[in-house]
């Protein structure tokens, strides 16, 4: 069972990306995590663009989530909402509408910010972004608050934090293999 | 006899899916009647003499046409039908009875999204008759309203001036072309 994960920042010490790879050692059996670090490739969202083949970092983020079984999103907040590299990158891959990568793709979303909320609102509305593509998103928030304090870069997660963001794992897990299940009935 | 027996012979009739429809309106914008309909079903009717009738419907929510293929695909996801997870919808009488005004009334189950409720549906049958090819044909006609919400489909969203896009309310509405099956 493969996830995708998407870190929201492009930026090198990102909180969100640490946030990932905290996520990455507290998987459910039978479950890996790849964290995907093309987001920076991914063009400006142009229709003009999108033929038969897209430009070739949005056709490697289609790639990477269609051979997905799950994706995790850990999104930062600008200015209340999603950054606008992450929200650009979703807009690619959630076209074409009625058949796009994303439709009946489970997904969690979680975030951090160093502020004190989290980035609860990017992640609620990235979690708005995915429904209306027809993902299947786990309707839970992790917002971690404070990140350059709360996630050290040496040391485990906060217990507390880890057992929240290990919840949310399996929660995910969940959703795919309830998939598999309505696959192998089909 | 049964109000429904009077006007249609005992026998197994089936739906001619060309010339019926399985149809839906629902009030958009808070300003105009959306419809749309379903392209893949199928509807059996059996009239057994003196017993009950029954009506008996399965409908592919995947073949939901509503003329834009990103609708469709939004209608089939989660939000809406999760076609993927409950493929079907399905409707089973259990009584029919005359309304006061003389219109059929067709009690039932409908399951959609797996969510099973009762409802009660009215309508008209146009007794049989012989039809082009020489067998008999009947027709059924209900209409029933249904609150979305108590199947799962919860979808909404909020118009800038107040109101939602999507009423809750959902008419909706089956015109059966039968022919009977012959043994």
């Amino acid at each position: 069972m493969r996830v995708l994960a998407i870190s929201g920042s492009l930026r090198h010490d990102s909180h969100n990306t640490h946030l990932l790879r905290a996520a990455a050692e507290l998987l459910p059996p039978e479950m890996e995590l790849e964290i995907w670090d093309g987001l920076k490739a991914v063009p400006p969202y142009n229709p003009d663009d999108d033929g038969e083949i897209a430009p070739e970092g949005a056709e490697a983020l289609r790639d990477a989530i269609a051979g997905a079984d799950a994706l995790l999103i850990a999104t930062p907040e600008y200015n209340h909402s999603i950054p606008g590299q992450l929200k650009n990158a979703l807009d690619w891959v959630s076209r074409p509408f009625h058949q796009c990568v994303l439709r009946n793709k489970p997904a969690a979303v979680i975030g951090a910010s160093t502020g004190m909320f989290g980035a609860v609102w990017a992640q609620a509305e990235v979690r708005k972004v995915l429904s209306a593509a027809g993902a299947r998103v786990i309707d839970r928030e992790l917002p971690v608050g404070q990140a350059h304090l709360v996630l050290d870069r040496d040391g485990p997660l906060d217990p507390e934090l880890a057992a929240r963001l290990g919840e949310l794992l399996y929660a995910l897990r969940s959703e795919v293999d309830a998939r598999t299940l309505v696959g192998a009935a089909a | 006899m049964t109000v429904l027996s009077q006007q249609i012979p005992a026998g197994t009739w089936r739906a001619d899916k060309v010339h019926s429809t399985v149809g839906f309106a629902v009030k958009h914008s808070g300003v105009a009647t959306f419809r749309g309909s379903f392209s893949d079903y199928d509807g059996t009717l059996t009239v057994v003499g003196d017993g009950e009738p029954q009506l008996t419907g399965v409908v592919s929510a995947a073949s939901i046409d509503v003329r834009d293929d990103n609708l469709a695909g939004h209608l089939q996801s989660p939000d809406f039908f999760d076609v993927e997870r409950t493929p079907e919808i399905r409707f089973t009488s259990t009584a029919f009875r005359p309304a006061d005004d003389g219109s059929l009334i067709v009690d039932g189950e409908l399951t959609i999204k797996g969510q099973t409720r009762q409802v009660e549906a009215r309508g008209t049958i146009t007794p049989a008759h012989e039809g082009l090819a020489g067998n008999l044909v009947a027709g059924i006609q209900l209409e029933t309203v249904i609150d979305r919400t108590a199947f799962g489909l919860n979808w909404n969203a909020p118009l800038p001036s107040g109101g939602v896009a999507l009423a809750n309310d959902v008419k909706l509405i089956v015109d059966l072309e039968l022919g009977r099956q012959e043994d």
